[in-house]
């Protein structure tokens, strides 16, 4: 931890950090008040990559919206399209099949793996080494080409429907899906000795960037971030939705809520993840994987809210219906952006390197937050 | 380079000539095999679309480099900017000189050389220095100020690490060096001080782990980041030459230089060997490069000054010690 020393006010000067640059994981741009390499005041500017997807929400029908969600988040699409097919089963009171919310369940945490693999990689390539992305690459591809079979993309799905799924998975789905886990399983081990057994990582992770569960709570940091402090907060657990309270899996927590606490919560939900798909598989019911939905969409007058777990956070949707085809309004409330909003007060008389690990550690998709 | 009876001035002339050429050609066959190992342990090709094996990659990429524009950032300082990729090119061209490649095989053989070769590749400070502050980019001055700290602090490890052998030869010369580890390799005798070489080494070469002056998750390139084409292009021949001189440094001291078994080449064996060592440590070097992450500018000074600095005077106390009572 360096120590925080006293800044005379002569010696600052700025440093923008992006938008163009290699660690902020898009467009992202920092505008830091500097005091040599220590951080004075970092002041995050978001909105180079606004893309209005709220206002575009409300000039289409309501699954016409659904291609959209898909591309918020690109590293982990699926439970952004589950929040809102759920949100519009919610206010529109249509049933789903038993077999699509198993099919929900096992995708979504699909894309949960691909994208905290995703992260795995990106952080160490924040702290220099550059291996480990390929090698995590190489492991999201496993499920990139399961997924493309059935969803026919690759990056930005657009697989579930109102009342169920678009296609039903099938054998070749579940025995490549099988395979995954068992390839990420042997390959727990080798992540896990880059941890426990890499010096220069661990002393980049302790102790940097400690986010207490009091700053959590003020900013409203979700998902990892807030399970990194302690907090045991989980929308699969504390309202569950979907088929998640059939399933035996555990909440990892951290301690002190610094970047090595973040990176071990999201290292365990790999393996929690994993166990959630293998009880999905096995227990897999028969039936359809659609349900009845009426050609032409209609919601009743009103407003509804739906939160689902993703892989950054609690993700909400928020919506307004005036009884038309389209949507009055619709609110959508991203993790990344109250993650993010964590950050200036995080990185006060921080280091620049450790600025780079604080940020890889909060995992921020930009597209998400500049939706 | 056999020519005793021409004058020296026309030796040093063809010396120099052959020592560019060869920090060309070094250059290349590193560019090459980076990438290529690079490729092996992150499971990708690598290159393999020019020529066989890609071979031919890195000509090409040296015609793309020649061809691109230079661009010279506004309010830079025109001259340091310009100047600076030249200057980096100079430290690392003339320690070639002085390092024994075989018995023969040498431009110089100095009394001094060891002193010669550290006393030169100081100025490689310099070079990143004036770029960093030529930029009139902030990134740049970061990384121009870390090398600057760290290349003067690790040049004191090194250094001492080094003098722990100079005091078992007795000899400042390169060759005499060689000619000491004729029974046994210094690495055997002299462990501590070859493990502090090495890491000094990494860190005077700008290598990864201690890749700060150039860090491109925090810096985006650091010092050379407004270079283009040809002057960006000196930069890695430098660099790729300054490792070559750091390992072939390591292998006249540590590793017996040009000894080995006779092979079937004659006079020419002894440089293969001298070559084969100095590789494989550059070989060490790109794969550490490709597995670790990179440490924080604070813990790379505290690793410097509070653990090498120690062990390497301790050790050169025990040398010392030693050599006195054997």
């Amino acid at each position: 931890m360096p120590e925080t020393k006293n800044i005379q006010q002569e010696h600052r000067f700025f440093l923008n950090m992006g938008p163009q640059h290699p660690s902020t994981h898009g467009v992202l741009r920092v505008i830091l008040e500097m005091d040599g390499e220590y951080i004075v005041e970092p002041e995050p500017v978001l909105g180079y990559g606004h893309r209005m997807q709220e206002k575009m929400a409300e000039g289409r029908s309501w699954p016409g919206f659904l291609p959209n969600t898909g591309r918020m988040d690109y590293a982990g699409a699926l439970p952004y399209n589950h929040g809102y097919v759920a949100l519009i089963e919610r206010l529109a009171g249509v049933e789903v099949p038993l077999r699509a919310e198993y099919i929900r369940v096992i995708t979504s945490e699909l894309s949960r793996i691909a994208s905290h693999l995703i992260w795995f990689g990106a952080l160490l390539l924040d702290l220099g080494a550059f291996t480990p992305i390929l090698y995590t690459f190489d492991d999201r591809e496993q499920i990139l080409d399961a997924l493309e079979d059935i969803t026919g993309s690759r990056l930005t799905y657009c697989y579930f429907r109102v009342g169920g799924v678009c296609k039903d998975i099938d054998d070749t789905f579940i025995s490549r899906v099988r395979a995954f886990i068992k390839r990420l399983r042997s390959r727990f081990s080798m992540y896990e000795k880059l941890v426990n057994g890499n010096i220069i990582f661990l002393k980049r992770m302790e102790g940097i960037g400690i986010i207490d569960a009091d700053m959590c709570r003020r900013y409203g940091a979700t998902g990892p971030v807030a399970r990194g402090s302690g907090i045991p907060y989980d929308i699969r657990k504390c309202e569950p939705y979907s088929v998640y309270p059939e399933f035996d899996f555990e909440i990892p927590l951290g301690d002190h809520g610094d970047a090595l606490d973040r990176f071990l919560v999201r290292f365990r939900e790999l393996e929690q993840s994993l166990r959630i798909i293998e009880q999905a598989l096995d227990k897999l019911p028969d039936g359809p994987y659609l349900g009845k939905v009426p050609k032409k969409l209609k919601l009743p007058t009103g407003d509804c809210n739906f939160s689902v777990e993703t892989a950054r956070g609690a993700l909400a949707y928020y919506l307004v219906s005036d009884g038309s085809e389209v949507p009055y309004r619709l609110k959508i409330r991203v993790p990344s952006y109250s993650n993010l909003s964590v950050l200036p007060e995080l990185c006060r008389g921080m280091l620049l390197s450790d600025l780079v690990t604080a940020m890889g550690s909060l995992d921020l998709v930009i597209p998400e937050i500049d939706r | 380079m056999e020519t005793a009876g021409n004058p020296i001035v026309l030796r040093m002339v063809i010396a120099v000539v052959l020592v560019i050429a060869f920090v060309f050609l070094n250059a290349m066959v590193m560019g090459y095999l980076e990438r290529k190992i690079s490729a092996r342990i992150q499971r990708r090709p690598g290159l393999y679309e020019v020529g066989p094996y890609g071979i031919l990659q890195l000509l090409i990429d040296g015609l793309k480099l020649i061809g691109k524009q230079l661009l010279i950032p506004m309010e830079a300082d025109r001259f340091l900017f310009r100047l600076a990729p030249l200057l980096s090119f100079v430290p690392v061209v003339l320690p070639l000189m002085v390092i024994p490649f075989s018995p023969k095989l040498q431009a110089r053989d100095f009394d001094i050389g060891l002193v010669f070769i550290l006393a030169i590749s100081s100025l490689n400070v310099m070079a990143i220095l004036m770029a960093g502050w030529g930029s009139n980019n902030k990134y740049s001055l970061f990384g121009a100020m870390r090398s600057v700290a760290q290349n003067i602090s690790y040049e004191i490890p090194m250094l001492l690490s080094l003098l722990a052998v100079i005091l078992m030869t007795n000899t400042f010369s390169m060759q005499g060096i060689v000619a000491a580890q004729n029974k046994i390799w210094f690495f055997l005798v002299q462990p501590v001080a070859f493990l502090i070489y090495i890491i000094a080494a990494f860190a005077e070469t700008n290598r990864a782990p201690f890749d700060l002056p150039e860090a491109e998750s925090e810096l985006t390139a650091g010092y050379h980041t407004e270079y283009s084409g040809m002057g960006f292009s000196l930069f890695m021949l430098a660099e790729y030459a300054n490792m070559f001189v750091v390992c072939s440094i390591a292998t006249t001291l540590f590793f017996g230089g040009w000894h080995g078994i006779p092979l079937p080449f004659g006079e020419y064996s002894s440089a293969i060997w001298f070559f084969i060592k100095a590789y494989g440590l550059m070989i060490f070097m790109v794969w550490v490069r490709w597995t670790y992450p990179r440490t924080r500018f604070d813990q790379l000074m505290n690793f410097c000054w509070k653990y090498l600095i120690p062990f390497a005077l301790v050790n050169l106390l025990v040398t010392a010690v030693l050599v006195k009572l054997l």
